[in-house]
């Protein structure tokens, strides 16, 4: 088992490496994916095979893409000449060493991690849908809520503004209103 | 009591309000000024008058009545400050003299200055001066009398510098007074001394003043001081001032060049009234010095302070006397016949009482007076010359006033019989002769004598015989527009021409005849034959005894002094009034003859350069001193003082500027430095935001770390 | 080193790699990216605990995660529809250009 995992674990960590790090957004996105689909391998190693088809249908189903769509949309789509670093990036660096510093000493040096391992559980579509319902079936509302709210706040956010009523110049066409472009500014420039 | 005694206060307060309501006139209203003086004058003489008969009747003894009343209250309840006056034969004849001449003066005045355009002043300071003498007069108290001697010092300061502005006036004024003050100070140390003795300021007191027998034996029986037995000490203090105010010697300098001033200022004050002011003194407290006199000669008692005041009047005598031959201005052969016979006052009064010193004052007061007006006659009739030599043959121009300045040479000099100086004066050598101390006093009265009437018959005989000698213009012009204070070069008074002397008007002529007459009549009340003054003032009883003229030592002395007095004119005719000079530059006969001696007594044996190389040097040295010590010491701790001030508020302000503007300075500016880099955390940027999210979660987790593990 | 230490390093290096692109990167939804995989890595972390933990059978685990992967979903939306909005408003997706609220 050790070794099956730990080869997913590798690819997980080299894909999510390389979602970090690559200078073209796209080619990022599809790391990303390819980093879920390792974490959803994880999943399956450690006998929660619902939970990763769950994240390959939301994470890589939706998610990836959505992010695809979100680069489309602010044409990130090219590869960028300058730096992709931000400023003060070092900084940034010192931060994240300090985190998994600290989380791995935790983890090494904890007294507090179980030593036995338990049998493997039966955690069926069943038994979940069966707690859920019963059990958890609050927070079920709940999250049934907030996608609710979270959709209806995305939609808002995101949602293009309507042209202004009032006559523009002469001449210059009022653009249609599911148009990818931005509408063209009154002297002409590029936007 | 005697109504008089009660309103006695009256005669010397009118002069008081007329000296006041002439000084806040701002309008030159010379008739209400001039007839307010002469009126307060006036009726000050019928109230004299009614004083002098009150005192007629007496039963045995001398009159004396005080009028006392309580004024400040000091210490206890029962200590209180008295004022008050006291009305005898002393106080009324000194009454009658001082208004009767005054008022005489002060009609002169008006005609004397009646060019001056400070009339007005002229006649508030008369006025003034009439109430300080009068005071003077009156005065029973300590306190009361050294007010009023201040006041006639004062008045007596203004007046000799009336014309201020010129400055020989200012100088003799400013002489004037601090010559009279040195003599002051030893009048007022002797009256605090005799108030600290008797413990009273009254003279008289119903037997407990200070003069009195009581008091008196006290004083006698206290312990001597530094040799001098108390008596005489306070006794010569006393006359210290006396000394000063009447210019004897050595304190004689100012009187001469008090002449600077008005010819009144100097009949009334220099010749009648202020310097006999010390006389009257001596006479006031006689019972102080006479006391404990072993020996009584002739009515006289001889003590150590009657001792030095006749050799003090003997030597002041002569030594005026014989400066008085030697000098040119007509005013100033006057003055020092003042200070002449000023010492035969004092001398007077220490051989032979107060009876004859006084008689001869109030002799003195008339015909000196008379001498002085009709010298400011003859001055304002040359047109304000004074020198003799550039006088002459005034006889034909002024005769009226020849005449009775003829009366007052006669009067001064002594001449036998008809004249009221011939009695005076030989009271005093007939007293000085009886002197058991000595005889020298009465040598140097018969040589005074001699000179006063050498002198006075050259005065006259330079000033009204020969040739009129101020023929030259420039020099009259010169000392008219100089001596009259005017401004104007030819006054549209004289209307004939300048060279030429001119008789005065009616008003100043009459007080002149007047004069003349009391010099003349006075006599009379002093003969020996009928001592009428002397039983006056000491309340004996007198009688007409014509005997007494003829009795030998009498007769003898008479005979002796009419010879003396008949030399004298005889000399004084032949080297000046035969021989008369022909010009104004020709030298003195005498100077002539003995042109050292004659300069010594011309420079007035050089007291005054004396007194300048000494006195004058020490004291202008001390003022230095003192203008030193008060400039750097005195000075200099106040400058220390303001700069310690001023280096404390430099310091307070450098710790103020500094430290506490610092300070709060800087923790502000730190603040501020806190909140600027503060807002540095404030990015905007959420990676940073990010960032720091990830240290605070690091530590957190250290910090609960840690926390479970203790 | 047992598994579960192994799966524990494993989430926090992938929670490592995913903070360090988050404060690192400049692009926004690069920013977002990290962010899911963080929110991946406590995922892994608490399955792994579930797995190894005392009590697999209550499910507990699973069901957190689900709830987790629900609420990461409707916040990646939110999250990409603010930087589109963004975009729109600013015409970049430079994080180091959005500073509005700076001071």
């Amino acid at each position: 088992m050790p070794i099956a995992f730990i080869l997913t674990a590798v690819v997980t960590l080299l894909a999510a490496a390389a979602a970090m790090s690559l200078r073209n957004l796209v080619h990022c996105a599809l790391m990303l994916a390819v980093s879920f689909s390792g974490i959803a391998a994880i999943y399956l190693q450690l006998n929660a095979e619902f939970v990763g088809f769950t994240e390959i249908l939301v994470y890589v189903g939706a998610i990836a893409i959505l992010i695809v769509m979100a680069i489309l949309l602010t044409r990130s789509g090219e590869t960028p000449d300058k730096s992709v670093l931000t400023s003060g990036w070092m900084a940034g660096i010192v931060v994240t060493v300090f985190v998994f510093v600290l989380l791995g000493w935790a983890v090494l040096n904890s007294s507090a991690l179980p030593q036995t391992m338990a049998p493997a559980p039966h955690a069926t579509v069943k038994n979940i849908g069966d707690v859920l319902m019963t059990k958890y079936v609050l927070p079920l509302e709940i999250i049934a809520l907030m996608l609710t709210a979270a959709m209806i706040g995305a939609v808002v956010i995101a949602y293009r503004e309507e042209a202004p009523k009032t006559k523009r110049e002469e001449g210059i066409p009022i653009p249609p209103r599911d148009s990818l472009l931005p509408p063209p500014s009154p002297t002409g420039e590029k936007a | 009591m005697n109504w008089i005694v009660q309103y006695l206060w009256l005669i010397p307060a009118l002069p008081l309000v007329a000296a006041g309501i002439i000084a806040v006139n701002k309008q030159p209203q010379r008739k209400l000024a001039a007839s307010l003086a002469i009126g307060s004058m006036a009726i000050g003489f019928l109230l004299s008058l009614c004083a002098f008969a009150a005192t007629l009747k007496h039963g045995e003894g001398a009159f004396r009545e005080v009028y006392g009343f309580n004024w400040l209250q000091f210490g206890g309840p029962d200590n209180w400050l008295q004022l008050g006056w006291v009305l005898d034969p002393l106080t009324a004849v000194m009454l009658m003299m001082v208004t009767f001449v005054g008022m005489l003066i002060f009609i002169f005045s008006v005609g004397y200055m009646a060019h001056d355009q400070n009339f007005m002043r002229f006649f508030c300071f008369l006025a003034l001066f009439a109430s300080g003498m009068l005071g003077v007069i009156i005065a029973n108290n300590l306190f009361l009398f050294f007010v009023s001697w201040e006041i006639v010092g004062l008045t007596s300061y203004l007046l000799i510098g009336f014309w201020y502005h010129k400055p020989s006036a200012a100088a003799a004024a400013k002489k004037a007074f601090i010559t009279t003050r040195i003599g002051d100070l030893g009048l007022l140390l002797g009256m605090v001394w005799l108030y600290a003795q008797t413990g009273t300021l009254n003279f008289y007191d119903g037997g407990k003043g200070c003069l009195e027998a009581t008091a008196l034996n006290t004083m006698l029986g206290a312990p001597p001081v530094a040799g001098f037995a108390v008596v005489t000490a306070i006794g010569l203090l006393i006359f210290l001032g006396a000394v000063g105010k009447s210019g004897q010697v050595p304190l004689h300098v100012w009187l001469p060049d008090a002449m600077e001033g008005p010819t009144p200022v100097s009949a009334l004050i220099h010749a009648a009234t202020m310097v006999a002011a010390g006389v009257f003194l001596v006479a006031r407290v006689y019972p102080l010095m006479a006391a404990g006199a072993t020996t009584v000669a002739h009515g006289a008692p001889v003590t150590t302070a009657l001792t030095v005041v006749t050799w003090v009047g003997a030597i002041t005598a002569i030594f005026a006397a014989s400066i008085a031959v030697a000098q040119n201005d007509i005013k100033r052969i006057l003055a020092y016949s003042t200070v002449s016979q000023l010492g035969y006052m004092m001398m007077g009064l220490g051989v032979g009482g107060v009876a004859v010193g006084m008689f001869h004052l109030i002799t003195h007061a008339f015909f000196k007076a008379l001498l002085f007006l009709g010298s400011g006659s003859v001055i304002h009739g040359c047109h304000e010359e004074q020198d003799v030599r550039k006088m002459g043959g005034l006889k034909k121009y002024l005769p009226v006033t020849f005449a009775v300045y003829a009366v007052g040479m006669l009067a001064l000099c002594g001449f036998p019989l008809f004249f009221s100086g011939f009695w005076s004066k030989d009271e005093i050598l007939h007293h000085a002769r009886e002197w058991p101390v000595s005889h020298i006093p009465f040598y140097l009265g018969c040589t005074g004598a001699l000179f006063t009437a050498f002198y006075m018959t050259r005065q006259v005989a330079l000033v009204f015989f020969g040739k009129y000698r101020g023929g030259d213009q420039e020099s009259a012009a010169d000392s008219h527009t100089d001596a009259h204070g005017h401004g104007k070069p030819q006054p549209s008074a004289h209307a004939d021409s300048n060279n030429t002397p001119h008789e005065s008007p009616a008003v100043m002529t009459v007080p002149l005849m007047i004069l003349a007459i009391f010099a003349v009549l006075l006599g009379v009340i002093g003969t020996p034959a009928w001592p009428w003054f002397h039983g006056y003032l000491t309340g004996e009883a007198i009688k007409f005894d014509f005997s007494q003229l003829t009795e030998s030592g009498t007769l003898g002395l008479m005979l002796t002094s009419a010879v003396i007095v008949l030399t004298g004119i005889t000399l004084g005719v032949f080297l000046y009034g035969k021989r008369q000079r022909q010009t104004a530059e020709e030298k003195d006969v005498l100077e002539a003859a003995q042109p050292f001696l004659f300069g010594i007594l011309q420079n007035k044996y050089y007291v005054d350069e004396i007194y300048e190389h000494t006195v004058i040097r020490f004291n202008a040295f001390a003022a230095r001193l003192c203008d030193f010590l008060d400039t750097w010491i005195f000075g200099g701790a106040v400058l220390l003082v303001s700069y310690v001030t001023l280096g404390l508020a430099w310091l307070y302000r450098l710790t103020d500027e500094k430290l506490v503007n610092l300070g709060f300075d800087a923790g502000c500016e730190s603040l501020r430095e806190g909140g600027g880099i503060f807002s540095k955390l404030h990015t905007g940027r959420v990676q940073t935001y990010l960032r720091v999210i990830g240290v605070a979660l690091v530590l957190l987790i250290l910090f609960l770390i840690w926390g479970r593990k203790a | 080193m047992t598994p579960l230490q192994i799966c524990l390093l494993t989430s926090a290096l992938l929670f490592a790699t995913g903070f360090a692109g988050a404060v690192t990167r400049r692009h926004a939804i690069l920013v977002l990216v990290g962010i899911e995989l963080m929110l991946n890595a406590a995922n892994l972390n608490l399955i792994a605990f579930w797995r190894f933990g005392p009590n697999p059978e209550a499910l507990t685990g699973i069901i957190f995660v689900l709830f987790s992967m629900a609420l990461a979903a409707a916040e990646a939306a939110v999250g990409l529809a603010l930087v589109i909005a963004i975009y729109r408003h600013k015409k970049t997706s430079n994080l180091d250009e959005v500073k509005e609220l700076k001071g």
